[in-house]
């Protein structure tokens, strides 16, 4: 076993022996792909709970055959809720596009053997994992998981037993789940953001960096700044709950004729701590598809990206921002007119650089030579749920406007599209795209393609008419709407939500068997099947244990270079030397 | 194109545009001669890993204390706990760590290692006599009758020290093992080792500094 690795040019022997190589291993490549597998499990636990809350929602009286007494309380409903918002945010948003595609590409795309801290990085995924165990377990504790949703507001987050089924050792285990699982991002934060700056190879300027390094790299910034402002809240939530201190829990509280014994907290400072963290993580979710998405589209149109400097500066911008705008997720709190007004204008700002963003995708598509596969329509379809997610937001950055929207499925709709959908459209363009180079076998093209247009045309079926209910007063967090006499008449759009999302759902399994299927049965692929031009394409698929053999592959230019003329090919790789270039069409 | 700097490979970039109408400009290949950007040196990595994580630490530090300023300002049951004064000494044995741990790497840089290992030992010492003393200055509270739940105040202290005090240990376990650790075989130098912990070192000491003050002109 190897005890110093480094990720420095050195050729190092691969570790030998099961466990070594394939459990705790130190290689990048291996952490990708565990927390992939990881963010495969959360997603299809994630959205099986979802599927659940929608038979509710559209069936009240639908009786399930595990749950005791059949029909489904509105407690088991919140819990599912928080469960399904708690996992999906934080087992599959943040691991899959960040640690998960991050750790195997990134190191190759800079030329690096591996991380620059690989035991590190082993204990960042067995953190991450042991943090998902932690929080699953909280289904099988007696009263079940917690009821309070991901954001956990105090003071019933923070109360125990009496506030709810699950919210005493359910909630508790979330809370200690959250914590450890802060622990692991920042450690793999910390990882990212040293072998991004030190471990670049010769000619691997910053500003031949892929966009996609970019992304994982700002990313990994947002991370390290956000994750420690959720663990302090976490440890001060956790010790209101179990040491009796009122950091959280004001004075004056009567819950189920119990008068609660604290006094003089705030819940609002758990809003501000929670939200500052909060926000920046819709930006860790969303910017390696950002990445991912630029990468694709200039891949598949043989193009450059449109823009390039600009799109970096975008993605700081946007990671700048996401940092001043909290806020916006406290309008209703009863903050103050100035103080709302400040967040919208910072809010609305973040408009700015979406918009050269999705100037530059559509620039880069412009008068492109677009080749449809998979992974390039996931890339299209990332573009089109961006800005279909990110122009709900316009509406709702403005205070009085979100009054009305706020606790509606207008809210549901808006950060489904955009945090949702979008990254995971991120997730499986990089699949279909990174397949190859991964397990040296391509995904099935045709499976993906029925695949990618049912779930295409599937969120949008679920999503769209949820404004519409957001619209007319809708809210959400309700298990049951059919009994009010307001709400009832718009149960046949919940049944179409409802309808739609299981035939989505379904399709996920489609999914699902193409790429158990394509790991053994998939068609072979070569070094560069798709022609692209990054680093990752310049060694064998699937890539050796120190990804170079030990050599320093040399960059000599940016990392987008697509039909450039007079050269024999319409694609000029960043590890070809001047001199080697096959002149002449 | 006035965007492009002349360098090998130039010519490909300048012919872009040829008879390609209103083409947009490449995207990233205009940094002059950054090719020749040499590999940063490997035990580079450890500086900024380290720096990194005292930004995440530092974070850490600053949503608590922006929690104990709204908290403060915000509930009517602040009473102010005194502080207990075992904290000055303690303050003082960990300003005199941080002077023997420079000394200590001074001594090794002048190849001297058995100064080192006595100074580093000292030091050592010393971050754990401060624990101890923290230690004390609980039971000194605790004597007083202020609990971790009895206010605000109270569960601000226990809450800011014990975190410092947990950090202050991964320290100590910093210290023990660049002293214990046979860097022989290793890739990492004992001066490297020994630098980075004690860059670590003198951040906790301020750290501490820190938050003493905050404690105290926040009574």
């Amino acid at each position: 076993m190897v005890t110093h690795d480094s990720g420095a040019a050195h050729h190092h022997e691969p570790p030998s022996g099961f466990i070594w190589k394939y459990i705790f291993s130190k290689d990048h490549k291996i952490i990708g792909i565990q927390y992939l597998l990881l963010a495969l499990f959360s997603v299809f636990l994630g959205m099986a709970l979802s599927l659940l809350m929608r038979l509710h929602l559209a069936w009240p009286a639908l009786k399930f055959p595990f749950i005791a007494g059949g029909a489904m309380t509105g407690e088991q409903y919140l819990a599912l809720l928080t469960m399904h918002g708690t996992i999906m945010v934080f087992m599959v948003l943040t691991t899959a596009p960040q640690s998960g595609f991050g750790n195997y590409i990134l190191p190759i795309q800079i030329g690096a053997a591996d991380m620059a801290f690989p035991t590190l990085n082993m204990l960042s995924f067995w953190t991450t994992f042991l943090s998902l165990v932690v929080m699953v377990a909280a289904f099988f504790v007696p009263e079940g998981s917690p009821i309070g949703g991901w954001t956990a507001y105090p003071p019933l987050s923070a109360l125990g037993q009496i506030a709810g089924p699950g919210q005493g050792t359910g909630q508790t285990l979330w809370v200690v789940g959250l914590a450890i699982f802060c622990a692991a991002s920042l450690m793999g934060a910390l990882n990212f953001i040293t072998t991004v700056i030190d471990l670049r190879t010769r000619g691997m300027s910053l500003l031949r960096m892929p966009l996609t390094v970019w992304a994982w790299f700002i990313t990994a910034i947002l991370g390290l700044l956000a994750f420690g402002v959720l663990l302090a809240a976490c440890i001060l939530l956790l010790l209101d709950r179990t040491a009796g201190t009122s950091f959280f829990i004001p004075g004056g509280l009567v819950v189920t004729d119990q008068i609660i014994n604290h006094k003089g907290g705030s819940p609002l400072l758990w809003q501000h701590l929670f939200w500052f963290f909060g926000h920046p993580e819709v930006y860790i979710a969303i910017l390696p598809g950002m990445g991912v998405a630029s990468h694709l589209l200039s891949t598949f149109s043989r193009k450059p990206v449109f823009g390039y400097r600009a799109m970096v500066y975008a993605i700081c911008g946007i990671g700048f921002l996401g940092f001043c705008v909290w806020g916006h997720h406290m309008f209703v709190s009863g903050m103050s007119p100035y103080s709302a007004f400040a967040f919208s204008v910072l809010t609305m700002s973040i408009g700015v650089p979406s918009a050269i963003k999705t100037f530059n995708w559509l620039g880069t598509l412009w008068h492109g030579k677009i080749q449809f596969t998979t992974a390039m329509l996931f890339a299209l379809g990332f573009v089109s749920l961006f800005v279909s997610g990110g122009l709900s937001g316009l509406f709702l950055a403005q205070p009085s406007i979100d009054l009305f929207f706020h606790d509606t499925y207008f809210v549901v709709a808006h950060f489904h599209l955009i945090m949702g959908v979008a990254a995971i459209f991120g997730i499986f363009g990089a699949l279909f795209f990174w397949f190859p180079k991964m397990f040296g076998r391509h995904l099935s093209e045709p499976l993906g393609k029925i695949h990618f247009w049912f779930s295409f045309v599937g969120v949008y079926a679920i999503f769209m008419p949820m404004h519409w209910l957001g619209m007319v007063g809708a809210p959400r967090r309700y298990a049951e709407m059919s009994s009010n006499a307001f709400l009832a008449p718009l149960m046949p759009i919940h049944r179409f939500i409802s309808i739609a999302a299981v035939i989505t759902i379904a399709a996920q399994f489609l999914f699902l068997f193409n790429f158990l299927w394509s790991l053994w049965k998939g068609k072979k692929a070569d070094q560069n099947p798709w022609n692209a031009t990054t680093l990752e394409w310049s060694i064998p698929s699937p890539p050796p244990f120190d990804n170079f053999a030990g050599e320093e592959p040399v960059v000599y230019r940016g990392p987008y270079e697509f039909s450039p003329p007079d050269i024999a090919e319409d694609f000029l790789p960043q590890h070809v030397a001047p001199q080697r270039v096959a002149r002449g069409k | 194109m006035p965007w492009t700097t002349v360098f090998d490979d130039v010519e490909i970039i300048q012919d872009r545009g040829k008879g390609r109408g209103n083409e947009p400009p490449a995207g990233g290949d205009d940094d002059g001669d950054a090719h020749r950007r040499p590999a940063s040196p490997p035990e580079r990595r450890y500086y900024t890993g380290l720096m990194l994580g005292l930004v995440a630490i530092l974070m850490f530090f600053m949503a608590l204390t922006s929690a104990y300023i709204v908290r403060k300002g915000f509930g009517d049951d602040w009473q102010q706990v005194p502080l207990p004064p075992v904290l000055w000494v303690n303050t003082g044995i960990l300003l005199a760590s941080s002077l023997t741990i420079e000394l200590a790497r001074r001594r090794l840089a002048a190849s001297d290692p058995s100064g080192f290992r006595t100074l580093w030992l000292v030091t050592t010492g010393l971050g754990i006599l401060f624990l101890a003393g923290q230690l004390a200055a609980w039971r000194q509270l605790v004597a007083a009758g202020a609990y971790l739940a009895s206010n605000p105040a109270s569960s601000f202290f226990y809450t800011l020290t014990a975190a410092h005090g947990i950090h202050l240990l991964g320290g100590i376990l910093a210290l023990v093992f660049v002293a214990a650790r046979h860097f022989d075989r290793a890739k990492v130098s004992r001066g490297l080792a020994a630098e980075v912990a004690s860059i670590y070192w003198h951040f906790m000491d301020g750290l501490w500094l820190f938050l003493i003050a905050l404690l105290y002109l926040g009574r």
